[in-house]
């Protein structure tokens, strides 16, 4: 029961608060509402059972209390006439069918003129339903900054009335890259094991993936997460990292990896080639063994000439290494600018090894091992070292 | 809604005077359609920022110093107020402003009732 509960909620929470922007026009109104609304499911359900239409109700008791609160505030305002007329003629708030603005609410948390990091905290809390004190943890900041951060970026949807609305089709995708790079960013910030961040970037492109059907780059980053996601339990083991080429197969997803290859499919039907579709792709190849690296690298090399990213140059000299030797590759990543980079000296140090020069590589590992603050990379570079150290010849 | 549309010239007075005459016109005539634009009051012509003055009151006593507050590049360099819709209408206009094309910016600031 409880877990049906949770299920639901994070099911409708999103849907129950975006329909109350919508209507109410405010933000805080509107979640101080749909609270309300949830505690009494909350209190309710387990004993009187699950409505027919949760939905409905939920809406329903949230619209009331606003309106509860409104009276209480005596703050009869347009707002006020506005519950007023749609309790009366029953047109915005039909019974058992509300619009879903979840769309609306998705470009208003990730609007350019809100800061990135107040962008992720507001999709979260507003379409994620997590808690200020759940973000806070994911994040590691204090509880008290978040609300903080939550608050002003509140503040500012108000007093600068940034738009409860989908673009228009010229700012569309401009917006809608905003959209995916903050999904894509929770995503990444529980790649390194924070696994509730990874879960609910997935949870986040699903939702979006059904709001927005025929995005390409949407169905590409959807399937980019479920497919690198597959791949969690075998990329630690014991709590230590292990890379591609090392991982137990049998701990991949395959039913996630089969998902993930459904996404990319959809979107290449729908004419997709962009960076998401592209990186969804390489995923894909990486997914498969033996991997298909000249392909890889020819993935690679289009990525690279739609984002200019020296780092995507970087996963193409490992290809190439694969492909035409460690010699090759080395070539290609003694050419990059990043040298604060540790994954270019991690790389290195690889080449150098599978090439047999030892010390070359050692001094790499340490550089790479100097550059992290992360302790499960750290300790994967020491075991590097220590294997180095020991004389382990190239295999 | 209103908006106080503040410009920063940066580099671009220095850009502007560089490019053909033809391009300057062009730059005449964007400030002259965001001027025209429904919904925008245009400001008073600012002169340039070397010639301000700033003024301080310490302890009574009127302190004048030549200059802007601020730095002569992060200078206000011209303004307009825009009635619109919603923030993305007056970014909509912000980005028309040639300043902003050119090395500066517009600060778009939501008017406030405080009284």
């Amino acid at each position: 029961m409880v877990a049906a509960l949770e299920r639901v909620f994070r099911e409708e929470w999103g849907r129950v608060l975006a329909t109350l922007i919508g209507f109410l026009g405010d933000f805080d109104l509107a979640e101080e509402a749909a609270q309300e609304a949830f505690a009494m499911a909350a209190d309710r359900w387990p004993r009187d059972g699950v409505p027919g239409n949760p939905h409905a109700w939920l809406m329903r008791t949230a619209r009331n209390r606003a309106t509860d609160r409104i009276r209480r505030e005596r703050a009869l305002t347009a707002k006020y006439a506005l519950l007023v007329a749609g309790n009366s003629a029953e047109v915005p708030m039909q019974a058992t069918t509300f619009p879903d603005e979840r769309l609306e609410l998705i470009f208003t948390c990730c609007h350019p003129a809100l800061a990135v990091e107040a962008q992720v905290a507001l999709t979260l809390r507003a379409l994620g339903g997590l808690s200020t004190d759940e973000i806070a943890r994911a994040f590691l900041v204090p509880e008290r900054t978040m609300a903080q951060r939550l608050v002003r970026a509140k503040r500012k949807i108000k007093a600068a009335r940034i738009p409860f609305r989908v673009p228009p089709a010229h700012l569309l995708h401009e917006r809608l890259d905003a959209v995916l790079a903050v999904v894509y960013l929770i995503f990444n910030e529980g790649y390194g094991g924070r696994d509730e961040l990874a879960a609910e970037g997935i949870w986040l492109g699903r939702a979006l993936a059904e709001l927005l059907p025929d995005e390409p780059e949407v169905h590409g980053l959807l399937a980019m997460m479920l497919l690198h996601d597959s791949r969690r339990e075998a990329r630690f083991g014991g709590g230590e990292l292990v890379l591609l080429g090392d991982q137990d197969q049998s701990r991949w997803n395959t039913e996630q990896i089969a998902a993930g290859r459904a996404e990319l499919d959809r979107a290449l039907a729908l004419g997709g080639r962009g960076p998401y579709v592209l990186q969804a792709a390489i995923a894909s190849l990486h997914a498969e063994m033996p991997c298909d690296w000249a392909q890889i690298a020819a993935l690679y090399g289009e990525l690279g000439r739609l984002t200019g990213s020296p780092v995507v140059e970087l996963n193409r000299a490992i290809a190439i290494a694969e492909t035409e030797g460690p010699e090759a590759g080395l070539r290609m990543v003694d050419q990059l600018g990043l040298d604060d980079f540790r994954y270019l000296h991690s790389t290195r140090g690889e080449l150098l090894r599978r090439l047999g020069r030892t010390d070359e590589a050692r001094a790499a590992y340490r550089r790479a091992r100097q550059l992290t603050d992360d302790g499960a990379e750290r300790r994967f570079f020491e075991r590097r070292l220590a294997e180095l150290a020991g004389g382990t010849r190239p295999d | 809604m209103k908006y106080v549309m503040l410009i920063y010239q940066g580099d671009a007075l220095e850009r502007q005077a560089a490019l053909p005459e033809d391009e300057q016109k062009q730059v005449y005539a964007d400030y002259q359609g965001v001027n025209e634009t429904p919904g925008v009051t245009p400001g008073l012509p600012m002169g340039l920022a070397e010639n301000a003055t700033t003024v301080r009151v310490e302890g009574g006593k009127t302190l004048t110093t030549d200059g802007p507050f601020v730095g002569m590049k992060e200078a206000v360099g011209g303004f307009f107020i825009i009635e619109a819709d919603d923030l993305d209408a007056a970014i909509e206009v912000a980005s028309r402003v040639p300043a902003a094309r050119y090395g500066g910016a517009v600060e778009i600031r939501p008017s406030e009732v405080y009284w």
